[in-house]
């Protein structure tokens, strides 16, 4: 499994963690291109629609990452996105799919090197776990 | 459809994996279905006529002008006889949950052929079998071979072995749409192929509970709730009810009945994937009273009240969800 490099899709919030990835770019920090950002206005835009429809077609891992509790620039969508991922681990539990495969982070603009250490952290993780079983299946 | 040819109608009702109450429901429509009779003949109809498989085969392709097709696809007999009937049907419709959706026996899905004979045939306590028989798809005896269809792994909708033409949701299809639906087939009104014959609306817009802001702080069973509040919203009142991601067209009738909706209805017009999008509206909805100041410790105890999220929020539905079944690995 060591030539294993999981393809990971990560839902960024405009605010917060879309801008820590961008200041760990600008930054120069050295962080694995495993990642495949989608940058969404707020991580409570991502719908558990979005993530099942990632692990189905195959990614390997899901990130979502939004603003500290009390930053949300809509106020609230962070907390919901984050109730949201602690259920939908326990439907993926159900569905005899790793929970660890979706993570959700909080990533203030300010956050590049938390994001880069996120990102390693993760891929480390995924490659630990293996390929999605549903990959290929599509 | 058939404007020109003068004679009746030709119907033919299927059921495959289904448990017979979507036959029931045709017959609920009382007298109506005097008037049916008027206008269609019903040539194939298992549960209530002496009619063989043989006699479907006999027939010319597109012979019957629509099927009403219940139950999901379990097995290759199952399978058989929708490509069959889709043959021999000018118009295919998917009746009831089972075949639109899944329904209950796609719940199975959660579990494979293997699992399944296990439980059923061989390791529960009613069961005497030293042998571990299990039904086998051919079976050699002195007469000569017997043979069963074959049991699938996996619980498919119609509509994924078949080329389906219209929609009757819920379980069983509530009498208001199954006499709406007859009425669109009998005077050619039928909406383009590929619809739903039943409301674009949730359940939620046909329920008249009083609703407002809803913040849940705690998740009840419904037995746990005393003195439930019959003008006020299940969901408010701490109860999971499905009627926001439901489909409507049966005029909300569980929350009549003080029961909260558990989903019959499908996915309502614009979602694929009704469980996704509840889970999404429960977590939303949940604990939000004092969200900033929880730990992470609080929101997970109060997240796992739900105890069975699969079964929840994709009780009919799993079959046609993005992710259809238990990942099993080989």
């Amino acid at each position: 499994m060591s030539d294993f490099e999981p393809n990971i899709v990560a839902f960024l919030c405009n605010w917060c963690a879309y801008a820590g990835a961008d200041l760990a770019g600008t930054s120069r920090l050295i962080y694995p291109a495993n990642v495949k950002p989608i940058r969404v206005m707020c991580s409570g835009r991502v719908d558990p629609v979005f993530v099942l429809e990632a692990l189905k077609k195959g990614a390997d891992g899901v990130l979502i990452a939004g603003c500290h509790p009390g930053d949300c620039h809509y106020q609230s969508g962070n907390y919901k996105a984050n109730r949201r991922v602690i259920l939908l681990k326990e439907l993926l539990q159900q569905l005899n799919i790793n929970p660890r495969r979706v993570r959700f982070e909080y990533v203030s603009a300010s956050e590049g090197q938390k994001f880069a250490n996120v990102v390693k952290e993760f891929v480390e993780e995924i490659k630990e776990i293996g390929p999605n079983p549903l990959r290929g299946e599509q | 459809m058939s404007s020109e040819n003068k004679g009746k109608l030709k119907f033919a009702f299927y059921w495959a994996a289904s448990c017979g109450g979507c036959e029931i429901a045709v017959l609920d429509i009382n007298e109506k279905i005097l008037e049916v009779v008027e206008h269609v003949d019903i040539l194939f109809w298992p549960v209530a006529m002496d009619t063989k498989y043989s006699d479907v085969e006999a027939m010319d392709d597109e012979s019957l002008d629509v099927c009403f097709f219940n139950g999901a696809i379990r097995t290759s007999e199952n399978e058989h006889m929708a490509k069959l009937l889709r043959k021999k049907a000018k118009i295919l419709v998917a009746f009831g949950s089972c075949a639109a959706d899944g329904c209950i026996p796609g719940l199975a899905n959660v579990s494979n052929r293997e699992e399944i004979f296990d439980v059923a045939y061989v390791d529960n306590p009613s069961t005497d079998n030293p042998g571990k028989v299990t039904p086998k798809t051919k079976t050699r005896v002195s007469e000569g071979e017997l043979t069963l269809p074959e049991f699938y792994d996996t619980v498919k909708t119609l509509d994924q072995v078949v080329d389906v033409d219209y929609y009757i949701p819920g379980c069983p299809p509530p009498t208001k749409l199954i006499s709406q639906a007859i009425d669109a087939i009998v005077e050619n009104k039928l909406p383009p192929k590929g619809s739903v014959l039943a409301p674009l609306k949730s359940v939620c817009d046909e329920c008249p509970r009083e609703r407002s802001e809803k913040k849940i702080k705690e998740i009840k069973r419904v037995y746990e709730v005393e003195n439930v509040d019959p003008n006020v919203c299940l969901l408010e009142q701490g109860i999971i009810c499905m009627g926001p991601a439901t489909r409507g067209g049966c005029g909300a009738a569980c929350l009549d009945a003080n029961m909260p909706c558990t989903g019959c209805g499908g996915p309502t017009p614009n979602s694929f994937d009704q469980g996704a999008k509840m889970l999404s509206a429960l977590a939303s909805v949940l604990g939000v009273e004092n969200e900033e100041n929880m730990s992470e410790e609080e929101i997970r105890k109060l997240v796992d009240q739900v105890k069975d999220p699969l079964g929840t929020f994709y009780r009919y539905t799993l079959p046609r969800s993005l992710i259809n079944r238990r990942v099993i690995k080989k």
